[in-house]
């Protein structure tokens, strides 16, 4: 594709996961003009990639929460192709407050600028980083990247691996794995012991909510399939002959070890917040899931009047709750639009609201219960907090005792952050592991500033976009 | 690194292409990592500040850790890239060089 078939439209979604689909979907039901632009081939988002057309699409593998729910939503999203133009293979590098939007067009080099009478974002959540020492190593690689490797292209680890770390993809991925014939060899379980004690206040609440239906049954199946180590309290990895060694640790017991292929980590994950605070929308800190998400108000309004926010990018709620958040961030939209009535807005939305808040009730439980211990989520001093500029522990943990405050003053002193990630490899650790050193909250040492281009995109593609003479002359001072 | 379960190798096309000037092949349907991965690749460039090896972390365009060098031009990320056939595909070795 060289160009985009509008150069303007009324609402603009980023992003083709649950929120995403849903929100175009919702907005498509008034005579709006809608685009959803997505990093992806194809819809889906990361939790439902391929359930269209993956080969492992009939759910066998992966699941009827992926293969009806995934596969439903999916298709019913491809059903909108004459309303909403669907641009995959996109990425979104720029958004600002007058609503313009800069993104890169697959397969010809270029880039477009598209104005928004609505921005809403649905660009979901991330992984965790899991900073201790030898995360950096081949052989080593996230829970959710096997997972996507499994969706996408059905493949699994080759030969003997395990899998460290806490939240419930761990152990939905252990259980997929074993489904497909291949289970972990061994599961190190980081999941903090007092944990359990705090969200057990939070278990009458969850065991009400759907995810009990969802979850039970698949932590059930996955203890039994794989070998299973609780009570992980910190763990290394090393590079050995025939793959990494794993070295692990448990209370006051000794140092325990084994040789692994490939070993998958996943300590939760955040909201994807890059393109809002390049935005400028406002973030708070979020104590339950220990990361930062922009501020919303009940339908998904950001501190930037326009941009709108749908799904996990606004806090972690899952697939269900995402779609939902969606549809009431759309009919928000759609009401400043004026392309619904303010009364229609609010008729509409009130079932989706009573659904999600049925979802929600599970999450305090999930929370609390895989919220990763303390010393996880600092980077240890010999561990690198900064995948990019290879920054360990040790230098941000210095450089905070020298007086750096916070994480911008550290792009300065140390790059980190400003790699080609922009941060979202380290934007968490560097933060905590400044408020560690300092003895502060994560909320007071703040997050990273993030700029455009969020997304890599180059002087080629930018000096591609169509430019208006009286623009030409203003640069060239002709 | 990884292996194709036996109906998903099954089922799709066979693409040629090179890596590192070798002749080798990947599936339709693979991302260029997919295809290395599956392949045995666990590294799949030298970063840019240490010049250690690193493979792919995320999978979903977030890590950066799987630039490579496709047909010529550095820096993509190959967990993004459909794997097409003909491609020359390259280990990245530091920075993106200029002019490539």
């Amino acid at each position: 594709m060289t160009a985009l078939p509008r150069d303007a439209y009324d609402v603009v979604v980023v992003g083709a996961g649950p929120a995403g689909m849903a929100a175009a979907a919702e907005a498509a039901t008034a005579r709006v003009s809608v685009l959803v632009a997505d990093d992806n081939p194809a819809a889906g988002g990361q939790v439902w990639r391929a359930a269209a057309a993956g080969p492992l699409a009939d759910g066998r593998v992966l699941g009827k929460d992926y293969a009806a729910g995934g596969g439903a939503a999916t298709r019913a999203f491809a059903g909108l192709a004459g309303a909403v133009d669907h641009l995959p293979r996109a990425q979104v590098w720029h958004l600002d407050d007058r609503l313009e939007l800069g993104l890169t067009l697959p397969d010809c080099g270029g880039a477009a600028v598209v104005r928004a009478g609505r921005v809403v974002l649905a660009t979901g959540a991330l992984e965790r980083p899991v900073p201790v020492p030898g995360w950096t190593l081949p052989g080593l690689m996230s829970v959710g990247a096997a997972q996507t490797a499994l969706k996408a292209h059905g493949m699994v680890p080759d030969g003997r691996y395990a899998l460290a770390g806490c939240g419930p993809l761990l152990w939905l991925y252990a259980a997929q794995a074993a489904a497909a014939g291949a289970p972990p060899a061994l599961v190190l379980d980081t999941t903090p012991r007092e944990n359990r004690r705090v969200a057990a206040r939070h278990l009458p609440a969850f065991l009400l909510s759907p995810y009990a239906r969802k979850g039970l049954p698949l932590l059930l199946r996955a203890r039994r399939a794989v070998p299973v180590v609780a009570g992980v309290d910190g763990f290394r990895i090393e590079r050995a002959s025939g793959g990494v060694r794993l070295f692990w640790t448990r209370g006051q017991r000794g140092e325990d070890s084994a040789t692994f292929a490939a070993v998958l980590l996943h300590h939760g994950v955040t909201p994807n917040l890059n393109l809002a605070v390049a935005a400028g929308c406002g973030l708070g800190w979020q104590e339950a899931n220990a990361c930062f998400a922009p501020r919303t108000d009940c339908w998904g309004r950001t501190t930037v009047p326009g941009v709108l926010l749908a799904g996990d990018g606004a806090g972690i709620a899952g697939a269900e709750a995402a779609a939902l958040s969606g549809r009431i961030a759309a009919l928000a939209a759609l009401a400043d639009l004026r392309a619904v009535s303010e009364a229609e807005r609010d008729g509409r939305a009130a079932p989706f609201r009573a659904e999600r808040a049925r979802w929600l009730r599970g999450r305090p439980f999930l929370d609390t219960l895989y919220r990763p211990a303390p010393r996880f989520r600092s980077a240890a001093p010999d561990a690198v907090a900064c995948r990019c500029e290879e920054v360990t522990g040790a230098q941000v943990a210095e450089a905070a005792r020298l007086g750096a405050t916070g994480p911008n003053q550290l792009k300065a002193w140390l790059r980190c952050g400003m790699g080609p990630c922009q941060g979202r490899m380290c934007g968490l650790t560097v933060t905590e592991t400044i408020a560690t050193a300092r003895g502060v909250t994560p909320a007071e040492v703040g997050y990273l500033r993030l700029r455009a281009p969020v997304r890599p995109v180059t002087l080629a593609q930018v000096a591609s976009l169509p430019r208006t003479e009286a623009e030409r002359r203003a640069v060239e001072r002709l | 690194m990884f292996r194709r379960l036996p109906d998903a190798a099954a089922a799709a096309r066979e693409l040629p292409f090179t890596l590192d000037g070798e002749p080798v092949s990947g599936r339709e349907g693979d991302t260029v990592a997919a295809a290395l991965l599956a392949l045995g690749r666990r590294a799949f460039r030298r970063t840019a500040v240490s010049g250690a090896e690193r493979g792919p972390w995320c999978l979903m365009g977030v890590c950066h850790d799987c630039l490579v060098t496709i047909d010529g031009a550095g820096n993509a990320q190959s967990c993004l890239v459909p794997l097409r056939a003909g491609m020359a595909v390259e280990t990245q070795r530091g920075r993106r060089e200029v002019g490539r």
